[in-house]
């Protein structure tokens, strides 16, 4: 059991869960002061993101990194392992959670601040990175409940009814999907007598097809449910407009992503001959999400709620990429993820400041957007049409990577299934834009109130300046980095490009697990 | 003895999804807690059971052989940790949901959702 | 719980548990025990401590918030991990430190600090859940 000494260097693999792990601990520890709980705690939520940033530089450089815990060697040990996937999902994910922080530390009740709103943040970002940097199944188990605890805690914070309403709703369910999970797991490893997700892919080509396929088809029910792909997505629908905007604002960017990361790395990765078993299916849950996302959109009138079936249509968009498993198709899903962490971290937070100047939170009861205040309504328009993937927005490119791609594998194999993951996301952006536009209109064009419908709460004509500095400037952040994406969209294609090459071929990822340690 | 210990786990994972589609709260976590545990048996099962030697080895040896596999084992202590925690949370959060909400049958649960909004304008 | 006997037996009952669940903590590390059972039965001993006198009391007399013992857990074990940085070895390796004590080898290890670390999050952790369940106002979990 010899093997070669861990460079220092090599630690980065760890940072991006440690730092806020131990950062969630300080904070914890320093309760008593109160004024440095928040610029801490961005502090360490950019740290991570630095970290994160030097992580995905390094991994375009010399291919993916990898740490053994304890020196126990793999496939016994468990394995952190960071691809280009992982690196730029945690990146996209710290940096979201970095910007996002100030809206929370603005609107927070002094309560929430007091039950430990930052350090569940930055427990929250280290399930998250956790998720996307280990290299070992039963390890993404354990960040996944990690972050199911977080997010527990986040959506109960200040306990108000509906928040304990949504926060029922969103438990059962996500309980539910990760015990499937680990079901999975179980038979998983009865099966393979490995999780280690390197060693899984060579033993994957050995094993029995039909018990494969039931396995997939348990991953693609629990972590389905947690990308809230259809029809197991009502959860999201019933919980995400209950907790605070800017707390909506966080799991709805970071949660459904890592639902949909890891189908992307265990279907399209770990057990490629499974993804092709479970393409009908998959194609028919791509399918329904797309289409009935927005168009649950067009029907509802709660605005907060509205966002959520736009997430929904967003995660159809990601689960086509995966069922299309072509590289351009994996390359659409993984950049619309990162485009998605960042528009709906942005769209939420400003959902929440348009509620508080129209005083409303239904859309019947908003309007005059635009004649209040010209930069919110701006700001908003922006990231509600990057959202529905209207170009130069950032949206856009992610789902024109989908939309090549499912032409191109139609008419070189003539597969049906291509002609309806295309067909279903042009009409996902058309009821999308439809969605938008009339979101849109309603909210900032009409000059008032539909006629019989008051705003329940009082309007507030003018920002304060906290509330500027603190949640419509981080916003703006926010939708400035779509608009760059959307006009310079080299390094969000690149990234999905980079990504989807490796998910196709992980020799390089194989090798970096089994040299981590040394050699076996 | 594998196979009485996979009905065993087919049982649990059965009573447990039968309470879950209950609409009272309580039954529902007992649902969990029972799908849960059948679960931990699933991993359990899959591990292969074997009446052998425990699975340490002494300073440099081998272990011996016809030992029983720790790895299940190790997994499943970690899923019964990590499930207890959330468990006690879900717990906590019912009895709250109780409290505040007045109710623990599901169907009554609509503050979230309130039931019969009016129709979305039908014009643009 | 207003039994006067639980309440006069509930102080010793308590004391006693603590002691078994350190006792539990440091014989996990060759034999069956360890941080997340001896945590276990520490926080069950609060747990009492709170039935008998109150979870105010209970709360005064752990003179910290539990979250924080948790807290200072998980500090001390990503420290405990992190140690292995100054031997380059990778993160969490098990170090080994032997003292001779005349008759006995004692023997100091990073599993062991590890095992602390586990030992006070759960204690803090399930004891501010439990605290909180027995508390009959709004307060929290």
């Amino acid at each position: 059991m010899q093997s070669l000494p861990t460079p220092p260097g090599q630690w980065l693999v760890l940072l991006p869960v440690l730092i806020p792990l131990a950062g969630a601990a300080l904070l914890l520890l320093l309760r008593q002061m109160k004024l440095l709980q928040l610029p801490l705690a961005v502090l360490i939520a950019a740290v991570t993101a630095l970290c994160d940033f030097v992580l995905v530089m390094r991994v375009a450089e010399s291919g993916p990194q990898a740490m053994t815990m304890g020196n126990w060697l793999p496939p016994f040990g468990i394995a952190f392992t960071v691809d280009a996937l992982g690196a730029g999902f945690a990146f996209a994910a710290a940096l979201v959670v970095t910007i996002v922080l100030l809206p929370l530390g603005a609107d927070a009740p002094d309560r929430a601040r007091r039950d430990g709103l930052y350090p569940q943040v930055l427990l929250l970002l280290a399930g998250v990175s956790g998720a996307f940097v280990t290299g070992d199944l039963f390890n993404l188990y354990v960040w996944f409940e990690v972050m199911l605890i977080a997010s527990f805690g986040l959506l109960a914070l200040g306990r108000q009814p509906m928040q304990l309403d949504g926060t029922v709703k969103y438990g059962f369910p996500n309980f539910m999907a990760t015990s499937i999970f680990l079901l999975a797991l179980g038979l998983l490893y009865g099966l393979m007598g490995t999780l280690n997700m390197a060693d899984l892919i060579g033993a994957s080509a050995r094993a029995d097809k039909a018990a494969l396929a039931a396995i997939a088809a348990l991953l693609l029910v629990g972590f389905g449910m947690k990308a809230a792909g259809f029809p197991l997505n009502t959860w999201l629908a019933a919980s995400y407009h209950t907790p605070p905007p800017a707390i909506a604002a966080l799991l709805a960017a970071l949660l459904t992503k890592v639902g949909a990361y890891a189908l992307i790395r265990s279907l399209a990765m770990v057990l490629p001959d499974a993804r092709v078993m479970l393409e009908p299916a998959l194609a028919v849950v791509a399918v329904a999400t797309l289409t009935l996302g927005p168009l649950a959109a067009i029907a509802e009138t709660g605005l907060r709620r509205l966002i959520g079936f736009l997430l929904i249509g967003g995660i159809g968009a990601m689960l086509a990429g995966l069922a299309l498993g072509t590289e351009q198709g994996l390359a659409g899903a993984a950049s619309y993820g990162i485009h998605a962490m960042l528009a709906l971290g942005a769209l939420y937070v400003i959902a929440g400041l348009v509620e508080k100047l129209t005083g409303a939170g239904d859309t019947r009861a908003m309007g005059g957007l635009l004649a209040m205040s010209p930069l919110i309504a701006m700001v908003f328009g922006l990231a509600l049409f990057a959202v529905a993937g209207v170009p130069p927005l950032s949206g856009f490119w992610p789902k024109f990577l989908l939309v090549t791609a499912g032409i191109d594998r139609w008419l070189a194999t003539g597969d049906m299934t291509a002609l309806a993951l295309w067909l279903a996301v042009l009409l996902n952006a058309l009821l999308s834009l439809i969605a938008v536009a009339r979101l849109f209109a309603h909210v900032a064009w009409r000059a008032a109130p539909l006629p019989g419908f008051a705003p329940q709460g009082p309007r507030q004509v003018m920002l304060t300046s906290r509330e500027e500095r603190m949640v419509l400037w981080p916003a703006a952040l926010l939708v400035m980095g779509l608009v760059g994406l959307g006009l310079w969209p080299e390094p969000i294609m690149g990234f999905g490009m980079a990504t989807a090459k490796a998910l196709l071929d992980p020799a390089a990822y194989i090798a970096a697990t089994q040299l981590a340690g040394g050699s076996p | 003895m594998n196979a009485a210990m996979a009905v065993l786990a087919g049982l649990f994972l059965s009573a447990g999804i039968y309470l879950l589609l209950s609409r009272a709260l309580i039954r529902m976590l007992l649902g969990l807690l029972l799908f849960g545990n059948g679960v931990n048996l699933v991993i359990l099962v899959a591990g292969r059971l074997s009446r052998g030697v425990p699975p340490i080895a002494l300073d440099g040896k081998l272990p011996l052989a016809g030992a029983a596999n720790p790895l299940p084992q190790a997994l499943i202590l970690t899923a019964i940790v990590i499930g207890f925690a959330l468990f006690s949370f879900l717990l906590v959060l019912a009895y709250r949901a109780y409290q505040s909400l007045d109710a623990d049958d599901t169907n009554e649960m609509r503050v979230a959702e309130p039931k019969g909004g009016p129709e979305p304008p039908l014009s643009y | 719980m207003n039994s006067l006997i639980f309440r006069t037996v509930a102080p010793f009952l308590t004391a006693v548990m603590l002691a078994f669940s350190i006792f539990v903590l440091l014989r996990g590390h060759n034999e069956p025990g360890g941080g997340f059972i001896g945590g276990l039965i520490a926080a069950s001993a609060l747990a009492i401590y709170g039935m008998a006198l109150g979870p105010d009391v209970a709360r005064k007399a752990l003179r910290v918030h539990p979250l924080v013992i948790a807290a200072a857990g998980l500090l001390i074990a990503i420290l405990s991990g992190m140690m292995s940085l100054a031997y380059d070895v990778p993160f969490l390796t098990g170090l080994w430190a032997e003292f001779n004590m005349g008759r006995d080898v004692l023997t100091l290890s990073t599993p062991m600090l590890f095992d602390f670390g586990v030992y006070l999050v759960v204690v803090g952790a399930v004891a501010s859940m439990v605290l909180g369940l027995e508390d009959n106002e709004e307060e929290s979990p």
